[in-house]
């Protein structure tokens, strides 16, 4: 993994645009047009314009912003979930997401099968959870319940097997959405350990949140987002100071 | 998914149903957890998937077999109807779980990428699974009055199979796809689905179609589940008979020769299309759902 240098992420002119109410009844079209097509039937919504981004490999980024700022929907591009309206968002290598953890869990396998099952889904070989399989469930700290029912976990259990697996998945790219608040006191800081020691191997990490002074400390660089566009890009002590100047004004 | 470290790709952009093809071992798993889901909690459990199917054999053997008097006409009435329920059950069970595939994910979807094409197929090898055990029966029921088919029989069963699923997997890309953005997409499967059992000539027998179709009848022939119902009959229902119950017209004409090749093509370019629209779709899937 000594390919320091080379571009992880690379996003040029990116746009993003929602349309926030769809008119999809047969009624509500004609009496729109009987009405003399008055007003849209839709509304958009841009969510990101001309966002240039470019992360080198091994790079830690913070991506700030108040609510609203575009920051999930630029995650969620760069994951492949959208797809942009405008520009083009690449990335180099495995790409996966500490994004909302447990989405591809079922209530009604067990803990044993849902490793299985998300690790797969985030793009785990069979070999490879095999071989991970002791350590996710140490991390975890999950014992002698994971081959019990997921739908009986207690909600900190639920977040820590979720996160323990997304920790194991080895991509690349790593993209991290608000999960630092995971579990306990000392399940967090252990969280955040094992974030570092990611950082420290080397892998490019990709942070969302709202805990300023955590991502200062995993992080070394960051981007301020403000409506859709990039705002600031530096090193993210004086990002952090900056949003916490602008948000003081708000 | 495994791109080459040494490249910059576009993030989310698959091949399709190649991608599907790659990442066997994540099918392999959904298909276990639709199975193991399937019938949780029931004390029964994968029994149901014998006992449905033979309740709804029973109902059509008792209204239409005794009522209406069919079995008279057709000899082994009860494994010509059986043998064209399991299949079209399979057909039916696909399509309509596959139409519905995408939005019951929409949780997976809208939070991380995967080939999208996954759940449709996901779900037409659930319905695979249900209906072996199904098959079984039928071939049970079929040695139990002296059945012995001929080895090409056997093949064209398996062909037909295996069509079928291309079919389902075809529309219920198509379905699946559009039910992203219009719900309707549901209700008009189920509607085919309720019709696809009366459109093909499971219940009565394709000279009755041809006696009122008149030359009209080819049209009723381009329905690649009536091939796939009478070469079911060919293979299941037709070994069954005694040489003083078949009569010269048992099958359909040309149904090897003309109608199967036909059907086939017609399967595979529906999967074609229905591959072509649902990547289309599947750009705005996870902002849409």
């Amino acid at each position: 993994m000594s390919l320091h240098g080379h571009v992880a992420i690379s996003c040029i002119g990116v746009r993003k645009q929602f349309v926030l109410r769809h008119t999809r009844s047969l009624k509500e079209a004609l009496v729109w047009l009987v009405r003399g097509r008055k007003g849209d039937l839709s509304k958009k919504f841009l969510a990101l314009n001309h966002v240039s981004l470019e992360v080198k490999q091994g790079e830690t980024v913070a991506l700030l912003g108040l609510n609203g700022s575009g920051k999930s929907t630029l995650l969620k591009l760069i994951s492949g979930v959208l797809q942009p309206d405008g520009g083009t968002v690449r990335t180099r290598g495995r790409v996966a997401g500490l994004i909302e953890v447990g989405a591809g869990f079922h209530h009604d396998l067990s803990g044993r099968d849902n490793v299985y099952l998300n690790g797969a889904i985030l793009g785990m070989s069979e070999k490879q959870i095999d071989e991970m399989f002791d350590s996710i469930v140490e991390f975890s700290e999950i014992g002698e319940f994971i081959d019990t029912e997921v739908k009986f976990y207690s909600s900190g259990m639920y977040l820590r097997l979720a996160f323990s697996i997304a920790v194991h998945t080895d991509p690349e790219v790593f993209l991290i959405d608000e999960i630092l608040a995971v579990g306990d006191e000392p399940f967090q800081r252990k969280c955040i350990a094992k974030i570092k020691e990611l950082a420290e191997k080397g892998k490019t990490l990709f942070v969302v949140s709202h805990d300023l002074d955590l991502v200062a400390t995993v992080c070394e660089r960051g981007v301020l987002l403000e409506h859709g566009e990039v705002v600031m890009d530096g090193n993210v002590h004086d990002v952090v100071g900056e949003l916490r100047r602008r948000s003081a004004s708000v | 998914m495994a791109n080459p470290v040494d490249t910059l790709v576009k993030p989310g952009s698959g091949r399709g149903l190649l991608d599907v093809y790659g990442d066997r071992f994540l099918l392999k798993l959904l298909v276990r957890k639709e199975i193991k889901i399937r019938y949780r909690g029931s004390v029964l459990g994968l029994m149901w998937s014998y006992v449905k199917p033979l309740m709804q054999f029973l109902i059509y053997f008792i209204a239409l077999g005794i009522f209406l008097n069919l079995e008279h006409g057709t000899p082994n009435y009860a494994i010509y109807l059986f043998s064209g329920i399991v299949l079209v059950n399979f057909f039916t069970e696909s399509l309509s779980n596959a139409t519905r595939s995408i939005v019951d994910n929409r949780d997976l979807i809208r939070k991380i990428y995967l080939p999208r094409e996954l759940f449709p197929v996901a779900t037409v090898w659930v319905s695979a699974a249900h209906f072996l055990p199904q098959l079984l029966v039928l071939i049970a029921a079929c040695l139990f009055v002296g059945w012995t088919p001929s080895v090409l029989q056997i093949a064209a069963a398996v062909l037909i199979f295996v069509m079928v699923a291309v079919l389902a997997t075809g529309l219920g890309l198509m379905f699946g796809a559009v039910n992203v953005y219009f719900r309707d997409s549901e209700n008009i499967v189920d509607m085919i689905v309720m019709v696809v059992t009366w459109a093909s000539p499971v219940l009565y027998v394709w000279t009755m179609v041809e006696r009122v179709m008149g030359q009209w009848f080819w049209v009723y022939m381009l329905n690649p589940m009536t091939v796939a119902v009478e070469v079911f009959h060919w293979t299941f229902w037709e070994p069954t008979l005694k040489a003083n119950q078949l009569v010269s017209d048992t099958m359909p004409p040309d149904l090897l020769t003309f109608w199967l090749p036909v059907s086939l093509l017609i399967s595979v370019a529906i999967l074609f299309i229905g591959q072509l629209m649902f990547r289309r779709l599947s750009v705005h899937f996870a902002q849409e759902l």
